[in-house]
């Protein structure tokens, strides 16, 4: 019971960091960063405007894998993995 | 028969010949296999699948064209329609695959230990599904018509014709085989024309890095910088910064439909088809990856089919396209209406401007950027062939994980969950089939009559799922006392908030006339345009739950324990998977 209890509490603490990058290559850096971040280039992309239509949709990807192979970790460490 | 024409029956008349077989190869004999594929597929093909069911000819024929006319502002689409995947990795996937049941009405019934839970999700459920499929039979409608050079009556009762045949027939493990084969023609039939684009203009075959690059006409200007100077010169907005609505809406916008991506039954179902938690968390990592290659080659289809257009009716400023001249592909989109010149000055050319006074292309529809995108840039007859199959595998992938997803929730969760429990397999997966059935004819009825229907149709359907569905499963995972009453009133009050906002500005039951406040931005709260209102229904929703459940008494005990079970991995699953 205690076991799954921190097992819970270490998966919120790695979806909270997760989230807190997505919310910030997205709604950060696309939507309300995106002017300031523009002064930048990235070849002839304005850097704001590749964090909206690129780089927030290839950081999503690497977070999802980043994820999977934390919690797969995770399950092992706690000994909680399915069949 | 010309060679653009054999090339289109070919290319179509292959893939489909494939599907089919497909469909009767892997045919279902039980309600398991029906629902959820026998739970034997692995995360790789399941990726694949849901890449082709997510798809929908609204990513595939109407996003790159969006984008192409709103530039920057195109963004929410690209962000909202990826981004909903992390959070359905992280927070709803795994819990809901180790729960072990078929459909999400029965998850949320079981975790709110409550039929009217069940029903409402049911409700919700088909009110956001039936709102995407119309949009969907109508673009497998519009393709079929256009390809097959039958009018869009026709188009649609053979596209009826051929849903009926792999959906009902297939059931999941049908449709998921044959997602796989979709997938693999229309990621094709998207990039081998965004690659020959790309090397054309600027030389690099990476659409993504080409985007990126400078133009390959020795003048050493980037493309983007290219583009952005030729549409302001012409009055319109700047491409690379051109906002959708204000930034509040933009922000609601994305959020919405990433949250909406989360919520739609049809996605979440395929993570029941996997065989354990770990495959859910990774099935959503593939799916995305899958997505993903098209969601990044968008974004230069857009703004090279832009550039070329552009380039196609002013070749050098100032010496504008004489009418007589115009390219076959122009010709061609005359014939649909979609494209439409008028003469203002009388002197024989096209001009094309952001004033609506001078401005002589007074319509060029968006959807139709992507199919004319090969013959704009002069590709091959076998490319622009291609792309039809492509459309076709769009549309038809996600009709059919959409019926697959209402047919379940009737036969499934209403008829043997709730009215006739002992109703035996054989007839349930007989419901489910009847289910299906009147679906495509209710939906194709709707398809030959739509009622003022657009694009903005399928992000309504994403805001009315996110309004409901997300917030109920959200607060069943992560809180352990949340109680029926307050999801139930959450959920009423999501999807009830959303509609009338709808409702208030496109009409009631979208029909043109009934809207009691008009359908422009001086009416709209915030400046939030009804396709974005789902974040601030899910609010309204999060609300709700929680402050009616500070005033009653939390969840009792045993689903307390219930969520403690489906929070890891290992362990009982609460009822078995295979029936």
């Amino acid at each position: 019971m205690e076991d799954k209890a921190s097992y819970w509490q270490d998966n919120l603490r790695l979806i909270f960091i997760c989230l807190a990058i997505w919310f910030v290559v997205s709604f950060g850096f696309g939507l309300l960063l995106v002017e300031p971040l523009n002064e930048f280039r990235l070849g002839g992309y304005k850097l704001g405007f590749w964090f909206a239509q690129q780089g927030s949709i290839y950081t999503f990807v690497g977070l999802i894998f980043w994820y999977t192979k934390k919690m797969n970790d995770l399950d092992k460490k706690y000994n909680v993995e399915d069949a | 028969m010309d060679e653009l024409r054999l090339y289109t029956w070919i290319a179509v008349g292959g893939t489909f010949a494939l599907y089919f077989f497909i469909a009767w190869w892997a045919r279902a004999g039980s309600t398991s296999d029906f629902y959820a594929a026998g739970g034997g597929v692995t995360p790789l093909q399941n990726g694949m699948a849901i890449g082709a069911d997510w798809m929908s000819a609204a990513s595939f024929i109407s996003m790159a064209g969006l984008i192409a006319f709103l530039g920057y502002g195109g963004s929410v689409f690209l962000m909202g329609w990826t981004g909903g995947y992390v959070l359905l990795a992280m927070c709803l996937a795994p819990y809901m695959r180790k729960h072990g049941k078929f459909t999400v009405p029965e998850f949320i019934g079981d975790r709110y230990y409550s039929r009217t839970a069940r029903i409402v999700a049911i409700v919700c459920l088909i009110i956001a599904s039936m709102t995407y499929i119309i949009g969907q039979m109508k673009g497998v409608g519009v393709a079929f018509s256009r390809f097959l050079e039958v009018d869009y009556d026709h188009g649609l009762y053979i596209g009826m014709g051929v849903v009926f045949v792999y959906s009902v027939l297939g059931g999941m493990k049908g449709i998921t085989y044959t997602q796989i084969a979709q997938y693999c023609v229309l990621i094709m039939a998207y990039t081998i024309p965004a690659i020959f684009i790309s090397l054309q203009l600027t030389g690099n075959p990476i659409p993504q890095l080409g985007l990126g690059s400078t133009l390959a006409d020795g003048s050493g200007v980037y493309l983007l910088d290219k583009l952005d100077m030729v549409v302001t010169d012409l009055g319109f907005k700047e491409y690379t910064t051109g906002v959708l609505g204000n930034s509040v809406n933009m922000f609601a916008y994305t959020l919405s439909l990433m949250i909406g991506t989360a919520g739609l039954p049809h996605v979440i179902m395929r993570f029941f088809t996997v065989p354990s938690v770990k495959a859910a968390r990774s099935s959503a990592g593939y799916a995305l990856v899958f997505i993903a290659l098209l969601y990044t080659v968008a974004p230069a289809v857009g703004a090279m089919a832009r550039l070329n257009l552009m380039n196609t009716i002013e070749p050098v400023a100032g010496q504008n396209l004489e009418y007589a001249e115009r390219p076959q592909w122009f010709k061609d989109w005359e014939k649909t209406g979609l494209l439409k010149f008028e003469d203002k000055n009388g002197d024989g050319k096209v001009q094309y401007v952001a004033d609506a006074d001078t401005n002589e292309m007074v319509k060029v529809d968006r959807d139709i950027m992507v199919l004319a995108n090969p013959a704009i840039a002069n590709l091959p007859n076998w490319v622009i062939a291609l792309v039809a199959a492509g459309g076709l595998a769009a549309a038809l992938s996600t009709a059919a994980g959409l019926l697959l997803a209402i047919s379940s929730s009737i036969s499934h969760d209403l008829m043997k969950g709730i009215l006739t429990p002992d109703m035996s397999e054989k007839n349930e997966l007989l419901t489910g089939r009847i289910v299906m059935t009147l679906s495509i004819l209710l939906s194709g009825y709707l398809g030959l009559n739509p009622p003022g229907f657009a694009a903005g149709t399928v992000a309504l359907a994403f805001g009315l799922a996110a309004s409901s569905i997300f917030p109920a499963l959200m607060m069943g995972i992560f809180s352990k006392t949340m109680n029926s009453k307050a999801a139930i009133w959450g959920m009423c009050s999501g999807i009830g908030a959303t509609l009338l906002y709808v409702f208030q500005h496109k009409g009631i039951m979208f029909v043109k006339g009934t809207e009691f406040l008009g359908d422009m931005d001086p009416n709209w709260f915030m400046g939030i345009s009804p396709e974005a209102f789902g974040a601030v229904g899910a609010l309204i929703n999060f609300t709700v739950a929680f402050v009616i459940l500070k005033l009653s008494a939390p969840a009792p005990q045993e689903i307390q324990d219930l969520v403690t079970n489906f929070r890891t991995p290992h362990g009982e699953v609460a009822a078995a998977h295979d029936h």
